[in-house]
């Protein structure tokens, strides 16, 4: 008996979440937020060109810095404006699984670059001429 | 006691009809899984440029190959694909066939746009003789934009065929889906771009 109360209960429950997950993460924008998106993207694409084609500052560091800044702050604009990520979408489940998938790349990205540099450091040092040379 | 049995079979499958609909609602969190695993590809495709990207063999290096404007001109094909895209979702949600089709066409054809401006790219690369075999910068550079021209290629292939389903089907539950799992892909696609163009082009030419 008491599983036949619980059973339209949960049903209920399921439902309601149904409704409530097909309003917010069917992945629809506005066209506000598409042309919010659009108009960042053109500017942080354009900033960093004209940094590199322009020759804008003389330090390379400072530039690079500046164009990793504006390309993950642009992934950013683009996860939220066009991919319409938002915490409460599949019950957080996307976004968890956007935090694992950036926890697995920055290990990996991180660590390769790491091992790889102390291994090039490590390295005899190599003339063009050598190379050319090489089999 | 029988009874109760009856009851509890008669509600079982009560209970795996409600099921059934599960599967319409997490087809975007099932793309959006995969669509992290092929970010995962890509990632170490990145990680594969950064540690090879300054081996030139005695070879060009992206400061004599690379041509910026060229490369700012396909950044924007990808970008206005992007936007079209939306405003086909847009006409989507507002039922309309011919409008959804006609912004679907315009994706594809900014999308043909990349990849002609991409193909023409290589050739020309290939031709100067930096092929993928000149040296471990031109393999890892071949291999990384070349992926991501693949992903494009098979997501137009996909568009048209989505095309013809609109067309002949219309505006169904189903079309519905997959024109919403073509969006995610065509816009995660946009983001690998946006990695691309800064790692690989930019920093490449910054030297």
């Amino acid at each position: 008996m008491s599983s036949q109360a619980h059973a339209p209960a949960h049903e209920d429950a399921h439902n309601v979440h149904h409704g409530h997950s097909h309003g917010h993460d069917a992945g629809h924008g506005s066209l506000k937020t598409y042309m919010i998106g659009f108009v960042l993207s053109v500017i942080l694409t354009a900033i960093p060109f004209w940094l590199v084609m322009g020759e804008v500052f003389d330090s390379k560091i400072l530039t690079a810095v500046l164009i990793m800044v504006f390309a993950a702050v642009q992934i950013v604009v683009h996860m939220i404006c066009f991919l319409h990520m938002n915490p409460r979408s599949e019950g957080g489940w996307t976004v968890m699984a956007l935090i694992f998938t950036l926890i697995i790349v920055a290990i990996m990205l991180a660590g390769s670059f790491w091992v790889m540099h102390h291994l090039n450091t490590n390295m005899m040092p190599m003339s063009p001429e050598m190379m050319k040379n090489m089999p | 006691m029988t009874e109760k049995a009856q009851t509890q079979e008669a509600e079982a499958p009560q209970f795996y009809l409600e099921e059934e609909h599960h599967p319409e609602g997490s087809t975007m969190l099932g793309f959006w899984i995969y669509l992290m695993s092929d970010c995962l590809i890509f990632a170490v495709l990145f990680a594969t440029h950064g540690v090879l990207g300054r081996n030139y063999a005695a070879g060009p290096s992206p400061a004599d190959l690379f041509d910026l404007p060229l490369v700012a001109i396909n950044t924007a094909m990808l970008l206005f694909s992007s936007i079209t895209y939306g405003f086909a979702m847009l006409q989507m949600e507002r039922n309309a066939k011919m409008e959804t089709l006609f912004w679907l066409g315009v994706t594809g054809l900014f999308g043909l746009a990349f990849l002609g401006l991409e193909l023409y790219e290589f050739y020309h690369l290939i031709h100067e003789g930096a092929g993928p075999g000149r040296s471990a910068f031109l393999s890892s550079f071949f291999t990384l934009v070349g992926t991501h021209g693949l992903h494009v290629t098979f997501g137009i292939i996909w568009l048209v065929t989505l095309m013809v389903q609109v067309k002949m089907r219309g505006l169904i539950p189903e079309n519905r889906r997959r024109l919403m799992c073509l969006s995610m892909f065509w816009h995660f696609l946009d983001v690998i771009w946006i990695g691309v163009f800064s790692f690989v082009y930019l920093m490449g030419v910054l030297g």
